[in-house]
């Protein structure tokens, strides 16, 4: 195995990905990505200079529209959904401790 | 006669010439599913008051002649990352066991313009990241020709519900080989069409720039009435393609002369089952037997198809699943402090193991000091992969391969690995990185009489040629794999099975 993950990166990349991880998963974690990057490192048998990375298959522009409202006012529909709501917002729990 | 054994055109014509009620055609697909989902599990939710609701309303808009097309009255299974307004739509995962969407997916609103029914959502793997069904929140799908195996994945609900008879037609979605991987392992037919030729809006993403929603039945013919109804120009998708060929049952014709047919020596190496490859050379004799010009060429890239795919889906993953933190809809966690820890803890306890690893991938490889290395690399790759497809198709008219290097595995081998289950994948996935329209059919069977499903790839926008020789296919084998008739609780009879049946 070449590649090495260290407990700095886990942290820092489950901090990234927004995901809560005990112990025994950010080993598994760690083991997991050594082994799937030691995988993707095989693409570097491949001479990609000057090759412009493809994000999309055909060449698409921003598609334009014009700014009109064509939906009617869904606001218990999409409230609906929610885990918590109050006074016709989301709740969410304190964003400044 | 028993309705399950027609094919969803047989029964949409049924219909049409008022042998059957649309009634009965629910009935007898919610009474098959009554009888046999408990042994495998295809679907999370049925839908048997809707369907039987709407089954009317349908019936009436048929009398009334409103309806008119292929499709009316003809039950569909809708697999669970599509959004259906007012139905569950979970992604079998614990983070939208709740989800009841105020929409419905594209996809979906077209079969419904066109009077299909929908019966359940079917089960698959979380978020579609699985290649056998079982990372699904709602336990595994069985594979209904041996319920000790997988159907494959992550279409595999629809794929086993087509399969055990407990729906004509069903919907699919198609990231990395999500349907044509599990319609070879059931025994099913699966179209993946061109990127962009279906509707993503209300298919809840994975890799957008990969997925594409597609039809799953029991032969070609209804594959290509399905897809000719699901393709559409939505400005709701920008990424949606204008197309104004999309007369696709026009192409079903048993005419393959003098089609260029190449097979990869590539995927015909190393880690392909001896039986499998046995089945798909004698498929490709026989469409040469028809007059198609057969032989084998290189493709050189096939190695790197899946590091790029697993870079660039995770990458694209970990983006799109950025959503789901338990504030407008799904799951959220209790006992956090602050609004990072709710988040967190949301995510930790909402997701499952296989899509955790991939959201952790790809926030690695998109984080500042990896990105040029790892996903612009991976994106270059996919250009050059692109490129060589663009070279083959100057020289053929269809790719010809198997769907999966195995017939399908047992429960539970492939998920202790996950490197392994990748390699299910091998030659699905470079057919998403360069957007190329794809269909399984099955050709056969191994020894232990689980199916072998031969994949037909051709170039962006030939559908039509994949659905002529498909359909040649068919005919020149006298339709002898299509899962024809049913009896008793649930059976996929093959040699022989379809000789009472018109040929559509």
């Amino acid at each position: 195995m070449t590649n090495k993950i260290s407990d700095e990166t886990i942290d820092y990349v489950a901090v990234l990905a927004k995901l809560e991880l005990s112990e025994a998963e950010k080993e598994s974690a760690k083991a997991d990505m050594e082994r799937m990057l030691d995988y993707i490192d095989t693409l570097n048998e491949l001479d990609t200079e000057g090759i412009v990375p493809m994000s999309h298959v055909f060449p698409i522009s921003n598609v334009f529209r014009e700014d009109v409202v064509k939906n009617d006012d869904r606001h218990e529909e999409m409230l609906a959904n929610a885990p918590e709501q109050k006074e016709q917002s989301y709740k969410v729990p304190k964003t400044i401790v | 006669m028993d309705i399950r054994s027609l094919t969803a055109v047989e029964l949409g014509r049924k219909i049409r010439q008022k042998e059957v009620t649309v009634k009965e055609a629910v009935e007898a697909y919610l009474t098959q599913i009554e009888a046999v989902d408990s042994e495998i599990n295809s679907f999370v939710t049925v839908d048997r008051e809707g369907a039987l609701k709407r089954a009317e309303e349908v019936q009436r808009h048929i009398d009334q002649g409103m309806l008119t097309g292929p499709l009316a009255g003809v039950p569909v299974a809708v697999k669970d990352n599509l959004c259906t307004k007012d139905l569950l739509t979970t992604c079998a995962s614990k983070m939208l066991s709740d989800f009841i969407p105020p929409y419905t997916a594209e996809a979906v609103a077209n079969l419904e313009r066109a009077g299909a029914v929908v019966i359940g959502k079917t089960n698959m793997d979380e978020f579609a990241m699985g290649s056998t069904s079982e990372t699904s929140w709602y336990g595994p799908t069985k594979n209904p020709w041996n319920t000790e195996h997988v159907p494959g994945g992550s279409s595999g609900g629809s794929c086993a519900a087509v399969a055990a008879f407990e729906a004509p037609l069903a919907l699919g979605s198609d990231t990395g080989g999500s349907i044509r991987q599990p319609s070879a392992y059931c025994g099913v037919v699966g179209i993946k069409p061109t990127y962009g030729t279906v509707s993503r809006y209300g298919l809840i993403a994975y890799g957008s720039s990969l997925d594409q929603v597609g039809p799953i039945a029991r032969d070609v013919a209804d594959c290509a009435a399905a897809l000719q109804t699901l393709a559409s120009h939505d400005e709701k998708d920008s990424t949606c393609v204008e197309r104004k060929d999309t007369d696709f049952t026009g192409a079903l014709t048993a005419d393959i002369k003098g089609m260029r047919i190449g097979i990869p020596k590539e995927y015909f190496g190393e880690g392909l089952d001896e039986e499998v490859k046995a089945r798909i050379m004698e498929a490709a004799r026989t469409l040469a037997a028809q007059g198609a010009v057969v032989e084998e060429f290189d493709l050189a890239l096939v190695p790197y198809a899946i590091p790029a795919y697993y870079v660039i889906a995770s990458a694209e993953a970990s983006s799109n699943l950025a959503r789901f933190d338990g504030v407008k809809y799904g799951y959220r966690a209790q006992g956090y402090e602050e609004l990072h820890g709710m988040y967190k803890t949301t995510r930790a306890e909402g997701f499952g193991a296989e899509v955790k690893r991939r959201i952790m991938l790809g926030s690695f490889v998109l984080s500042s000091g990896y990105y040029d290395a790892y996903y612009l690399k991976a994106l270059r790759t996919k250009a050059l992969i692109k490129a060589e497809f663009d070279k083959v198709f100057e020289r053929y008219d269809i790719i010809l391969a198997p769907a999966a290097p195995t017939t399908a595995p047992k429960l539970g081998a492939s998920l202790s690995d996950p490197m392994k289950m990748y390699l299910s994948d091998i030659y699905t996935i470079s057919v998403n990185l360069a957007g190329l329209p794809g269909i399984s059919i099955p050709v056969g069977k191994d020894s232990r009489g689980l199916p072998v499903g031969m994949q037909l790839i051709a170039n962006c926008f030939a559908e039509k040629k994949l659905i002529r020789a498909a359909y040649s296919f068919e005919c020149a084998t006298n339709r002898r794999y299509v899962a024809g008739v049913c009896s008793g609780r649930f059976q996929t009879q093959e040699e022989g099975g379809k000789q009472d049946v018109e040929t559509v």
